[in-house]
């Protein structure tokens, strides 16, 4: 593997002997922009807290450059934050909430002052030097609060749902711009979310977690065709997860009809789970699908139609830009590379 | 139409008796300490005379020097131990905070005179010769309830990840508290310090109990001393007065006008 910023090893987390984190195993690369995904309550925020140093790990070790940091306290550490609500001193004005590091450190006014202003630049807050905090918008408090912790140049910085507070507009917005800020600083970021669109579109790479444990690791194209379980496959995104026979490499069986895949390496008959997405459907006539069902639902979406297929064994989700009138007879085929078979889950 | 001016008249005198009975007495106070003769009844002239015999008598400024001196002491101290207890008690259990704010009560709901043979008992017991520093000892004990009081609600509107954030861009925990959580917290410190002041300044039955040794504060001379007429008395009182006054003033009015002026600034920039 290439190297290492940060590593977590084996790293486990009670809070009143409830298990939080489960022998988390993660490493970080420089300049990674890397995004921990999960449902509310599943670990995330613990995990930031745990590499920020404001909360310690019951056991295993975080890795910082090659050394153990695990019993640095926050303010010796490489790295900063922006907080869920930002979190920013509300008696001071911009400019002395983004400049709050550089005091502390005891830089210089006049490179307080130049570094100050350029940040406040390049998050788009020129001027806006001497308001106060509660004059700002959420858009613009979260620049400000971006601002505060760039400017101290950290190796990292930790993004705790940070646009979860936006609306829609601009919450798309702050997401291209995040992206651009972290390409022009050249560094680690670390971005918290529960939006899987969020994750999938900014990130370098995904963490998928759920109940403290990590369920996949990968690039957001990975983790959205090759979801390693159930829990992965529903949470990025919609999609059919159908109970399945694989009966050798390269041939899997669900809905009583076989299906040329492109997965291998299961044993012989093994029972797993297959993942067709609502895209990869594609929808024929009756007499020229594998398997036939009936439209019971469309819904137009703007792009294109969801529509619900009645099938022998069991509903289908489909996406299609033709409309199909309710109880319409429709085959349905799926090519091989877009079948994706997983180990099925145990169950929890 | 009618009605509603007869009963807008009859607040207006209900509220005019309610003032009265509360304000004469200090309004009469005052207005004699300018009499020229000693009489409380009939006013003479206007004078000077009795702020003047105040300043010469020594017995009566070694008092003042006293409940000034053991005001600021014990402002300054219980606002100190107050406001870090109001602090860690946000850190605390939730069981032990409970506890703790209910104990902290009761102090203050307590009437003084149970506090003071409190004190009484413990000073003796430990035989703890009475006198000055008894009396200041006695004073922060009462004032820090107040200080707590007042601080605490600030404390729990506090964001907890504002210590955090302090420490995330290099602050220790000292100076955390110090440059983020003491300027969040000003307001009810400032409000704290003011209460303990006034308590501290103007406690007669406490401080009676616990001093000794010729150690008299304002409230205990002019005790003694109202066993004559002695418009000296009146003089201090009206000092008294103002000295409270002006410091309610500033606790109750100040934030006021502050929070007004914001508001008008905030309604006017959103204007412009
Ligand atoms: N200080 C704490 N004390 C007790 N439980 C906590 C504390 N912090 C987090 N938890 C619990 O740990 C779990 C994970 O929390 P968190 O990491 O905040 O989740 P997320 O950020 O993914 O929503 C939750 O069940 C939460 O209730
Ligand atoms: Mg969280």
């Amino acid at each position: 593997m290439k190297n290492k910023l940060i590593e977590l090893k084996n790293i486990t987390k009670s809070f009143d002997q409830q298990e939080v984190l489960h022998n988390i195993q993660l490493y970080i690369r420089p300049n990674e922009f890397l995004t921990l995904l999960g449902p509310s309550g599943c670990g995330k925020t613990t995990i930031l807290r745990i590499i920020g140093g404001f909360e310690e790990a019951d056991s295993g070790e975080v890795i910082f450059d090659g050394k153990d940091i695990a019993k640095l306290p926050p303010y010796k550490r490489e790295v900063n934050t922006v907080f869920q609500k930002y979190a920013l001193f509300p008696f001071m004005n911009v400019f002395d909430n983004v400049a709050f590091g550089l005091n502390i450190k005891k830089v210089s006014k006049a490179e307080t002052k130049k570094r100050v202003l350029e940040m406040l630049k390049l998050v788009g807050l020129e001027g806006f030097e001497k308001r106060k905090i509660d004059q700002l918008s959420g858009g613009q408090q979260q620049r400000v609060a971006i601002a505060r912790a760039l400017v101290n140049e950290p190796k990292v910085l930790l993004l705790d749902e940070p646009l979860s507070a936006l609306d829609a507009k601009l919450r798309k917005e702050m997401q291209m711009e995040l992206k651009k800020i972290q390409k022009k600083v050249g560094i680690t970021f670390i971005f918290v979310t529960h939006d899987q669109e969020e994750a999938l579109s900014m990130s370098d790479t995904v963490v998928v977690m759920n109940h403290g444990n990590i369920q996949q690791i990968g690039t957001p194209i990975d983790i959205y065709n090759e979801p390693k379980n159930r829990f992965v496959a529903e949470f990025i995104g919609e999609s059919n997860i159908i109970p399945a026979i694989m009966k050798k490499d390269m041939l899997v069986a669900f809905d009583g009809v076989d299906f040329e895949c492109v997965d291998s390496g299961f044993a012989p008959n093994e029972e797993v789970e297959v993942v067709l997405r609502p895209e990869d459907l594609v929808l024929t006539p009756p007499q020229f699908g594998k398997i036939t069902a009936t439209v019971t639902d469309i819904t137009f979406k703007g792009v294109h139609y969801e529509i619900i297929l009645k099938g022998e064994h069991r509903d289908y989700k489909a996406q299609t830009t033709e409309y199909h009138e309710i109880g319409t007879e429709l085959g349905i085929s799926v090519i091989p590379s877009n079948i994706h078979v997983m180990h099925k889950m145990k169950e929890v | 139409m009618k009605k509603f001016q007869k009963s807008k008249l009859f607040y207006g005198l209900y509220i005019g008796v309610i003032f009265a009975f509360f304000y004469l007495p200090i309004v009469v106070t005052m207005f004699f300490s300018f009499n020229s003769s000693k009489s409380l009844t009939h006013f003479s002239g206007f004078s000077l005379r009795w702020y003047g015999n105040l300043i010469k008598d020594t017995e009566i400024m070694q008092a003042v020097y006293v409940s000034i001196s053991i005001a600021i002491l014990a402002t300054i101290i219980s606002t100190i131990i107050g406001t870090l207890t109001a602090i860690g008690l946000s850190k605390c259990r939730k069981l032990v905070r409970e506890m703790l704010l209910n104990v902290n009560n009761i102090p203050m709901m307590n009437p003084d005179i149970v506090t003071a043979i409190g004190f009484l008992i413990l000073f003796s017991s430990l035989r703890i010769p009475k006198g000055y520093y008894t009396m200041l000892m006695a004073h922060i004990t009462f004032c820090i309830p107040y200080v707590i009081t007042s601080v605490y609600p600030k404390v729990k509107t506090l964001d907890p990840n504002l210590a955090d954030a302090a420490m995330d861009l290099g602050a220790s925990p000292f100076m955390a508290l110090y440059k983020v959580i003491l300027p969040m917290l000003r307001e009810g410190i400032f409000a704290g310090a003011l209460l303990a002041f006034t308590m501290s300044f103007d406690d007669f039955v406490i401080s009676y109990f616990v001093t000794g040794n010729g150690v008299s504060n304002i409230s205990i001379i002019v005790y003694n001393m109202t066993k004559r007429t002695n418009p000296t008395i009146n003089a201090l009182s009206t000092i008294v007065i103002l000295v409270i006054f002006v410091t309610m003033f500033i606790v109750k009015v100040i934030p006021y006008l502050i929070g007004k002026r914001r508001k008008e600034q905030l309604a006017y920039e959103e204007n412009n």
